[in-house]
């Protein structure tokens, strides 16, 4: 299907694929295996100039949007899911500086990042606040010199692994949701420290981390933004990356589709390969038809944000909703088709399909989402009345 | 250029584009069209029904009759002659029987033991050049001596094996010369009309073979490796001469400096480049066997693999597991000992241009893919493989 | 540090298969590479460059499409590619590539190194890097593996030989022919591909080189190639037959007339 990507981003795109089939396809099952933050990897993206592409040119980027964005995540995701959300996590944690950063904030930070020397996090939840975002208790109070940070987020994915975390703090609880603001803060600053890594059902080449805050002093000069606009600022910013996640879902799906299609292409039974039974291409018609709707979803909602529209958190939500439900019906299909060889991790599918479940449920759980397209529909329709 | 194409005879047909070795035919407009490269080959020429495609014969032409003599350059490493030595004077002595003129080895080195095997294996003379300078196959020295002995002689033919000593310095030697030289060949014979050396050698990794001459310059030399042609049985009653030969200093010195040199006792040959490789599985029993294994690999020159059952045992290696959690790998020849051949494995090596299987279940599913089979206990055909590739080689 | 690597546009896989029915070779999907080995000679040419300062040139002698090749090069570090092409340098043998490529490395200059791969995937026959050491007079090490020094015009090297490898100690400039293991070749990166996209690759012809017409191409060629075939496929599935010795001897047999040992 022609996708009208500008020879650009046709330029990313095949360079992240390749990145993916010959850099990250050989140690995929290893780090899925130990578990293993893939570091040598991030630097092969690194030297690609892969992390340029989600910022301006002026901080030493290449001036990408979403859609570049998207594409690399999807052609790594294509490849391990665990990888591609590594990367995409960390243009997550830069999105706040890009958005409401200073130009010395931006300065000092965002060239270490777009040459890919350290990686940024985005730590917004915590054990009491996930689809509630504003149920967090982390608390920056003001004090000699900055705030003093004391809290625990939680489920932070490159938490260890980053050193630049955009952490949302209470400056205000008795202001609800204008009491949250984001912080910059760096590994390594005194009182932040980390909890264990998660073990997680899939994405385990990902990191996953708490962030523990005890009296941790961070600068004046490390807010983002005013006091109050945590809040505003993080749904903003979720609607931002929700393409990503999508893209994410997409790649995933996609490289399942393709390990199914060749298997049953050599699979035989009852003397045929599998892929001459009619329930088998039923199955694969509907896969490969749903990954294709859902790639060109992702694209349009991405293609909208760099449009500079105002607003796009209906397009995001469903992007993002739709990859990642497709992403897991056509993984556990995938599984079904290899049949009992696909429940072996000698074989890529069972990974797959661990992989995409977390897709449903991180960065806005799909539940939440609809509520957010739902609201929008009535918005819309109530305005017209 | 000397291939002709009649376009009016030309009707479009196709037959030759798939003909090219090279894909330099296409159909444009219904008509032939030839790009660039072509090395008049002549296998278009075949493939035309319609003789719209000449190319030129190949003209004998005048070669100077001054050149006489098969030379084998006899290769030595700290004082031992190399096998491939003994197996060129054999090919050599064919050769120069063929075209009735001497055989003559020529040696480079220092302390070098038993150069009379050298006659006993068919030189008629043997250039020797020792000199301790010479003792580190300093390869400066060796272009600039043969070079010389080469222009004073003038051979028609030069053999050298296509060891890493010969395929670095034999080049050289051929363009100090100006002259051709053919590298791996797998074949060699004469042509006696035009007194040519017909030399054929793979290309596109094998695939295709081509045949090549030298037509006009002198001397024809070639590269050939070791184990491709095999060893006659030395006569030690030949007679033959040993001819000191001084090292010319003057000539040339080296520039190059040898400061040390480390022996690789680890991985002898990698796995995923090897030709041949040796592998074993859950049919092993445990984990010495892998020696036997490992001696056999050793005789053949190949790599030692595994299929998972005996990785998971640690029997050894995870480097040497070969399937789809494991390499994959495309040797010219694999050798299955022990293994039954499961999806997995087969996954790892089923694309190896020869399959051999050694295995003492008749049903395993490996034999469904071998070029040849036998049925047996490994532990009684390895050794007895072992015993005669061995007696082979001595 | 100037340094030249000369690569060459080669046919994406040897595994050319062919016809059973009319024994020729299906040549679909086959499209040009740059071959592997000089990939790495491309790399440690990069590697050095960024080590000791100074400039990559890669030039290649082929047909016109070998410029999209080039362009990769220029994308994984090499600061400018050269193309030699003209009729008359087609059907060369290694003799007259040899002869062509020290022309053109004349032509620029006098380099301080100059790298290619050990082989090429098509010719496999290794010796257009030490026959043009020859022609342009510089020393030669074949098959390094490992470049560990560089200091006051001499460099300190390992090479590989079958039992194991050598250091080595050779002044500059020199033509050094490099192995699989010494590097692992970088991806393009982005603004690399940008460079490469908006690069001049100038094309010298056989005129601008200034060579001798009889020294290069098919004229300057010593070897021809007279014949082609396709090498007979060995037959599967034989399962050996007889008592144990014969089946051993046999299958020595085979295995020699197939040329494996």
């Amino acid at each position: 299907m022609e996708y009208f990507l500008t020879e650009q981003q046709k330029t990313i795109k095949r360079l992240a694929r390749r990145i993916a089939e010959e850099r990250i396809l050989p140690v995929r099952a290893e780090l899925d295996e130990k578990e293993e933050f893939p570091w040598v990897v991030m630097k092969d993206l690194a030297d690609s100039d892969m992390f340029r592409v989600f910022i301006p040119e002026d901080y030493g980027g290449l001036g990408g949007g979403c859609l570049e964005l998207c594409l690399v995540v999807e052609e790594l995701s294509r490849v391990c899911s665990g990888v591609a959300v590594s990367y995409a996590a960390s243009a997550l944690g830069t999105f706040p500086l890009l958005e409401y950063g200073t130009e010395e904030q931006k300065r000092k930070y965002l060239p270490d990042i777009a040459s890919g020397k350290r990686l940024a996090a985005f730590a917004l939840t915590e054990a009491t606040a996930g689809s509630d975002a504003s149920a967090i208790k982390t608390a920056a109070e003001r004090a000699p010199g900055g705030y003093m940070l004391n809290g625990t987020k939680q489920f932070i994915t490159n938490g260890g692994e980053a050193e630049i975390y955009t952490v949302i703090a209470l400056t205000a609880k008795e202001r609800g949701a204008r009491g949250a603001s984001a912080f910059l803060v760096e590994k390594g600053t005194p009182g932040f420290s980390f909890g264990r890594k998660e073990k997680k059902m899939g994405i385990r080449a990902s990191s996953t981390r708490e962030l523990i805050f005890r009296d941790c002093l961070v600068p004046e000069e490390n807010i983002i933004g005013r006091e109050g606009v945590g809040f505003i600022m993080t749904m903003r910013l979720l609607d931002r990356s929700r393409p990503g996640v999508g893209a994410q879902a997409v790649g995933l799906a996609q490289g399942a589709l393709e390990a199914a299609v060749d298997y049953a292409r050599t699979r035989v039974q009852f003397g045929h390969p599998i892929i001459s039974i009619q329930a088998v291409q039923h199955m694969l018609a509907n896969m490969a038809t749903e990954v294709e709707a859902a790639r060109l979803l992702v694209y349009a909602a991405a293609k909208t944000i760099d449009s500079g529209a105002k607003n796009f958190t209906e397009e995001a939500a469903m992007a993002k909703v739709f990859a990642s439900d497709t992403a897991m019906r056509v993984t556990t299909d995938a599984v079904q088709i290899f049949g009992g060889v696909g429940y072996m991790r000698d074989y890529p599918v069972e990974k797959m399909m661990r992989d995409a479940k977390i897709t449903q449920i991180y960065e806005g759980s799909n539940q939440v989402l609809r509520d957010a397209i739902a609201f929008e529909l009535r918005k819309r329709k109530a305005r017209r009345e | 250029m000397a291939i002709q194409i009649d376009l009016d005879k030309c009707t479009g047909c196709g037959n030759c584009v798939p003909a090219c070795p090279f894909g330099l035919l296409e159909i444009v407009e219904e008509k032939v069209r030839l790009k660039e490269g072509c090395t008049l080959c002549g296998a278009c020429q075949e493939a035309c029904d319609y003789e719209a495609i000449i190319v030129e014969a190949v003209e004998p032409s005048s070669v100077s009759d001054s050149y006489q003599g098969v030379w084998v350059f006899a290769e030595q490493r700290d004082g031992r002659l190399k096998s491939v030595a003994y197996e060129l004077l054999s090919k050599g002595r064919e050769l120069a029987d063929t075209l009735g003129t001497e055989l003559c080895a020529v040696c480079f080195g220092h302390g070098i033991s038993e150069v009379k095997q050298l006659i006993a294996y068919g030189a008629d003379k043997v250039y020797l050049v020792d000199d301790p300078a010479l003792a580190q196959s300093q390869e400066d020295l060796y272009t600039g001596q043969l070079v010389e002995l080469i222009e004073k002689h003038k051979p028609e033919i030069v053999l050298a094996g296509a060891t890493s000593l010969g395929r670095s310095f034999i080049p050289r030697v051929a363009a100090i010369l100006r002259t051709g030289l053919t590298a791996d060949c797998t074949g060699l014979e004469i042509d006696l009309a035009g007194r040519l050396l017909l030399q054929t050698r793979p290309t596109f990794g094998g695939n295709i073979m081509a045949t090549i001459v030298c037509q006009t310059k002198r001397p024809q030399m070639s590269t050939v490796r070791p184990r491709v042609f095999k060893k006659n049985v030395p006569d030690k009653s030949r007679k033959g001469q040993i001819i000191k030969v001084d090292l010319d200093r003057e000539r040339t010195t080296s520039r190059t400096k040898l400061l040390s040199f480390v022996e690789d006792i680890t991985e002898m040959v990698k796995l995923e480049d090897a030709d041949i490789i040796v592998s074993g599985g859950r049919g092993l029993g445990k984990a010495e066997n892998f020696q036997l294994l490992q001696e056999l690999a050793t005789v053949m020159g190949a790599a030692l693999g595994s299929s998972r059952p005996p990785v998971d045992e640690g029997w050894i290696s995870y480097s040497h597991q070969i399937g789809q959690t494991g390499k994959t790998v495309c040797p010219r020849l694999y050798i299955a000992c022990g293994i039954s051949g499961a999806v997995q494995h087969l996954a790892g090596m089923q694309t190896s241009d020869i399959i051999v299987a050694i295995n003492d279940d008749p049903n395993a599913p490996i034999f469904d893919v071998v070029t040849y089979g036998i049925v047996g206990d490994l532990f009684k055909v390895v050794p007895l493989l072992i015993e005669k590739l061995k007696g082979d080689l001595a | 540090m100037n340094i030249v690597v000369c690569i060459k546009q080669v046919p994406g896989t040897t595994k050319v298969k062919i016809d059973p029915q009319t024994n020729t070779l299906v040549r679909e999907g086959i499209e040009n590479i740059v071959n592997p080995f000089d990939t790495y000679a491309l790399e440690e040419g990069v590697r050095i460059k960024e080590r000791c300062g100074g400039e990559v040139t890669t030039i290649s002698m082929g047909p016109p499409q070998a410029e999209e090749m080039l362009r990769e090069a220029i994308a994984v570090g090499a600061d400018q590619a050269i193309l030699l092409s003209d009729t008359a340098f087609a059907g060369a043998d290694t003799l007259a590539t040899s002869y062509t490529l020290a022309r053109a490395i004349e032509k620029l200059g006098q380099p301080d190194l100059i790298i290619c791969g050990r082989q090429t995937l098509d010719g496999d026959t290794g010796q257009v890097g030490p026959e043009m050491a020859e022609m342009l007079g510089l020393p030669f090490v074949a098959y390094v593996s490992k470049i560990e020094d560089i200091d006051r015009g001499y460099m300190r090297l390992q090479r590989m030989i079958e039992e194991g490898h050598e250091v080595i100690e050779v002044p500059l400039p020199a033509v050094l022919t490099v192995v699989k293991e010494i590097n692992t070749p970088r991806l393009p990166s982005l603004r690399g591909l940008a460079r490469s996209k908006s690069a001049v690759i100038p094309i010298w012809t056989a005129q601008e080189l200034g060579v001798d017409k009889n020294m290069v191409g098919l004229s300057g060629s010593a070897t021809r190639v007279i014949n082609i075939f396709f090498p007979q496929r060995v037959h599967r599935g034989e399962i050996l037959q007889g008592e144990l010795e014969s089946r051993v001897e046999s299958l020595i047999d085979k295995l020699r007339e197939a040329k494996i040992i």
